[in-house]
């Protein structure tokens, strides 16, 4: 990682006073908080976050239903995850999170399902909750292999006075099988962010400490009871197993010796929640998500924990190195096997790519981890990220982004979508990695652009399995030779002069 | 190690290779207490049989994999096809990021709107001033000619006002005066994204034509109503309209918002229905809509405008186009010309051709209400057999509706009519009354996966193929399209069936 060279300052903070000034007054007080250039040596990059989005700004943000059902609990494969109110919320976020697991859709897992309780007028008027009981034996029925549902609250169910805790408790001892309540409805908190929360501390109080010993779903094969612990195990946390990451990184730590208890949790099941206080170290991913939980596993049951970074070589090795300290010398030796074996494959990686990608600009805007977690594996490349930003951060994340980014960065927080056009007007970065909503609006402006919550439909970019496929993925956008045909030959207009081929 | 830099594997093989394969097969042993091979081969089994289909259809209160969104969705939708309009969702913001997240992932394309961003505080005193805060943002960000409020559920639950909030909000100066801000009550709760498009229509139209006076002219509006195929449909529908000579306005005309140039210039707004035409559509003689269910509310006002008005069911192939013709000609007086009676011959020209290939191959098809009532009337035409016509969004009339134009032919008698039903539900027909193939959305993908019925993708939304909607499915060029995808799947899958080198061969024929 070099942190030798500035970004731009003067420019970075000529841009923000540019797009601050298109706001009302009121708007423009509250957004100057919000954009801010890194100074050296600071503690954090000095821009205000998890606050309330103004209004009518076209902020990219999503709420506390996203981050619980479509983050935290979605990707449990084993549960049916209902989502409690009108039909949209599940229907717009069915599938699209690309947890890959592995199981037979509708017999024993049911992640690429949309299961609604689909609110109808009379249920905002009597209420949700005898519809909720019905369903629920219906998702028994129909769906016996469930090891458990969870009740994602939508918007109106907090505001017409249901009581799905009280639904919850009764059917769970009714079907012998855990029933999960989550009040994450949409306009708790001001982001996805707290919905994040919310679940951690559902599983906090719903699944661990609950006596499973006398469900009837305890499977064939027998409950977790029969579990022997090794002196290697660990969990990883924060990790949702998009495009496959969760396992690509799973495979390294079982590499170097670990014992993965469980996945936190991209394919993951309800014996793994269960089973994550047997942990010897909680091995964390995505910090913002998870790290409530990691916290309590650390105050209830003792079980240390680590952040770690597996986005590029450079930060794969720091990590390992990182986590064999918490182990004997067996590990240690194995985490330096594994590093010299994997460089073979780093190094050919960054010999093809990196000539092709050296000295490219990048801007991240992503929701509160990989802005800074993806610095190094760009830095890898040769790439430098000049700008980047955060949809759900707080301040805790912006402290640990101070040793990813250079002085002169430009750091916006929960952009709004006219502020992010104008940056990147401005600064015509080679590469912006962002979400859908933002794809589009910025390859028409002729920069290249992939998807950093969907991997653009590929992946998996963890660990150096998927190292590999990140840099191809980073080289056929940016190299790709659309970008050349923007320009009509015959056109000579100034907006087709700014869309020159990036390579 | 598999992986290297010269055949980089993506998820797509990574996960096959034997490394992974052992790693997934020890974590599911070692940590995910799965059932028993024989408990899940035996309730895999169980979910294809009778018994359970009973059980699903018994279903009251559960709804899963549904084939239907929520009212915000068709008002933004809607919007967007007016020009320079700012969508405006008041309450929650999550909502918004969905619906341009949904919009997007169709049409491959920018969709912008923006929130009031309602949260807890909001819940409690109601959300008056994200709406005046949020006007004043969008007007000065955005630079919009109108902006188009409709709402989350969140916002109706709690009754908040929009009629009283944006006259206070103008009051406060957040837009001018006389800046145009219709509006819509678009409760997530009642409906589904069909009757938030008409009623976003209602609301603009109401907006421009309550207190204006009509003075009569021989011009013709068309409503499209909430069509992912908006690209290609709406310019068919305007060439089909210019041939006649017909003098058209397209209310809300998506066409251009969602196919921009890539050349270097993101447009936030393009093309769309003028505020202009709008106005003057007041004054047209009829108004024809394309998809009834999308419409009933704004027809109703148009009616009492004094206008005539005429709705069709998404009109496609010979019949359906015929239709559509001979009401645009009845509504305006104009005939119709030479060159479309000769596109409707050659379209009749490759029915024929391939009558053979589509006769007697039996479908399920489901999408909106209207949408499967057109694919139906076409398969039919076809000599093909719809067996299963579902709308999650469909209703009782419209289900009576269905079932009276099946029973008109011979090729429809053996179609069940499920309105209200999922795509679990489909599940079910699929595995105990098999067809030999579904028309849908990409959300069907996972009954051609459970089923082995092959899918054609025909309506929205579709995510996993490209641009298809950027071609037409209306009119007899639009109807050659659709007839076009639905040949290449019954011929790729006779290849299919039959390309086992020396074993089914023997039909692997090089004309079909």
């Amino acid at each position: 990682m070099s942190l030798d060279d500035e970004n731009d300052r003067a420019f970075h903070e000529q841009i923000i006073e540019e797009v601050l000034a298109a706001y009302p007054e009121k708007g423009r007080k509250r957004r100057a908080k919000h954009l801010n250039v890194v100074e050296e040596g600071a503690s954090d990059c000095g821009v205000k976050s998890n606050v309330k989005s103004l209004p009518g700004v076209m902020t990219v943000r999503g709420c506390a239903y996203a981050g619980s059902k479509g983050v935290v609990w979605g990707p449990v494969k084993d549960m049916v995850h209902i989502s409690h109110g009108p039909v949209g919320c599940g229907q717009y976020s069915w599938a699209q999170r690309r947890n890959y697991y592995v199981g037979e859709t509708g017999v024993d897992a049911f992640g690429t399902m949309q299961f609604t309780s689909d609110f109808q007028e009379r249920d905002i008027v009597f209420g949700g909750d005898k519809k909720l009981r019905t369903l629920i034996d219906e998702i028994e029925t129909l769906f016996p292999l469930a090891k458990g549902m969870t009740v994602q609250s939508e918007c109106p169910v907090g505001l017409i006075g249901d009581d799905i805790e009280a639904v919850a408790r009764a059917k769970a001892e009714e079907l012998g099988k855990l029933v999960v309540p989550v009040r994450c409805e949409g306009f708790r908190g001001v982001s996805q962010s707290l919905g994040h929360h919310i679940a951690n501390d559902t599983i906090r109080d719903w699944v661990f400490g609950r006596d499973a010993s006398s469900d009837e779903a305890a499977s064939d094969s027998g409950p977790a009871d029969g579990f022997e612990p090794s002196p290697y195990d660990v969990v990883i946390i924060g990790d949702y197993n998009i495009g496959g990451d969760c396992w690509a990184s799973r495979k390294l730590l079982e590499d170097v010796g670990l014992r993965v208890i469980a996945q936190w949790t991209g394919d993951c099941t309800l014996a793994e929640l269960e089973r994550a206080p047997k942990a010897k170290l909680n091995l964390i991913h995505c910090y913002r998500s998870m790290n409530y939980i990691s916290r309590h596993l650390e105050e209830k049951y003792g079980t240390p924990w680590s952040e770690f970074n597996f986005f590029g070589p450079t930060r794969i090795e720091q990590s390992l190195r990182m986590i064999g300290e918490f182990f004997d010398d067996r590990i240690k030796q194995n985490v330096e096997t594994v590093i010299a074996r994997n460089r073979v494959l780093a190094d050919a990686v960054i010999d093809k790519y990196r000539p092709r990608l050296e000295g490219k600009k990048v801007m991240l805007y992503v929701g509160g981890l990989r802005p800074r977690h993806m610095v190094s594996a760009y830095e890898d490349l040769g790439m430098e990220v000049v700008g980047a930003g955060y949809e759900f951060a707080h301040k805790d994340d912006y402290q640990r982004t101070m040793e990813h980014v250079k002085g002169g960065t430009l750091i916006f927080d929960d952009v709004t979508a006219y502020e992010m056009e104008k940056f990147i007007e401005r600064i015509r970065p080679d590469l912006v990695g962002s979400g859908i909503k933002e794809k589009y609006p910025i390859q028409k402006m002729g920069v290249p652009f992939r998807q950093v919550h969907s991997w653009d439909y590929s992946g998996p970019y963890h660990a150096y399995d998927g190292f590999a496929v990140f840099a191809r993925d980073m080289d056929m956008a940016v190299n790709s030779p659309v970008w050349g045909l923007f320009q009509a030959p015959w056109m000579q207009t100034p907006a087709a002069e700014t869309a020159e081929p990036a390579a | 190690m598999s992986q290297s830099v010269e055949t980089t594997k993506d998820h797509g093989t990574l996960f096959r290779e034997p490394e992974y394969q052992e790693m997934l097969r020890a974590k599911r042993a070692d940590f995910e207490c799965p059932h028993a091979d024989e408990t899940v081969q035996r309730i895999s089994e169980w979910t294809k049989s009778e018994a359970y289909r009973e059980k699903n259809f018994a279903r009251e209160a559960l709804v899963i994999n549904p084939a239907k969104a929520c009212q915000p969705l068709g008002a933004v939708f809607c919007a967007a096809g007016f020009q320079d309009t700012l969508s405006f969702v008041h309450g929650s913001q999550g909502c918004v990021a969905y619906y341009r997240s949904h919009l997007s992932r169709h049409f491959k394309e920018p969709a912008s709107a923006v929130s009031s961003s309602m949260t807890e505080d909001a819940a409690v005193f109601g959300g008056l001033n994200n709406l005046i805060d949020g006007l004043a943002n969008a007007h000065a960000l955005y630079h919009p000619q109108m902006i188009a409020v409709s709402t989350t559920c969140m916002a109706e639950v709690i009754g908040d006002d929009l009629h009283a909030f944006i006259g206070n909000a103008k009051e406060k100066g957040s837009v001018p005066a006389d800046f145009d801000v219709p509006f819509a009550h678009t409760p997530a709760f009642q409906g589904s994204h069909v009757n938030g498009y008409d009623n976003m229509l209602l609301g603009i139209l109401t907006h421009f034509w309550q207190d204006a006076e009509r003075t009569p002219t021989a011009a013709l509006n068309i409503i499209p109503g909430f069509d992912g195929y908006c690209v290609g449909n709406n310019r068919e529908l305007k060439r089909l309209l210019d041939l006649m000579g017909v003098a058209h306005t397209i209310l809300s005309d998506a066409s251009d918002t969602y196919d921009t140039p890539s050349d270097g210039r993101f447009r936030l707004y393009d093309g769309g229905t003028t505020i202009a035409q709008t106005k003057d559509a007041l004054n047209a003689a009829a108004t024809l809509s394309m998809q009834a269910a999308c419409t009933k509310k704004t027809l109703a006002f148009v009616k009492g405008k004094g206008q005539e008005t005429a709705a069709l069911n998404y009109p496609l192939g010979v019949a359906g186009t015929d239709q559509f013709l001979t009401t645009v000609s009845a509504l305006t007086g104009q005939p119709i010309p030479e060159a479309l009676t000769l596109e409707r011959g050659r379209l009749v020209d490759a029915l024929t051709d391939s009558q053979a290939v589509t006769h007697g191959k039996r479908f399920a098809v489901f999408g909106d209400p209207d949408f499967v009532h057109g694919m139906c009337r076409f398969l039919m035409e076809m000599g093909a057999e719809p067996r299963h016509a579902l709308a999650t969004n469909g209703t009782k009339p419209w289900a009576k509706q269905m079932r009276a134009m099946l029973a008109d032919s011979p090729y429809g008698q053996a179609c069940e009519v499920w309105p209200g039903a999922d795509l679990w539900h489909m599940r079910s027909l699929l595995h105990t009354a098999p067809v030999d193939f579904v028309i849908g959305s990409s959300h069907g993908k996972y009954l051609e996966r459970d089923t082995g019925t092959p899918l054609i993708r025909l309506t929205f939304p579709i995510f996993d193929r490209h641009h298809h909607h950027r071609f037409p499915t209306w009119g007899y060029q639009g109807g050659l399209q659709v007839l076009v995808r639905i040949l290449d799947a019954i011929l790729a899958k006779a290849d299919a069936d039959s390309d086992e080198a020396g074993v089914t061969d023997i039909s692997f024929d090089l004309t079909r």
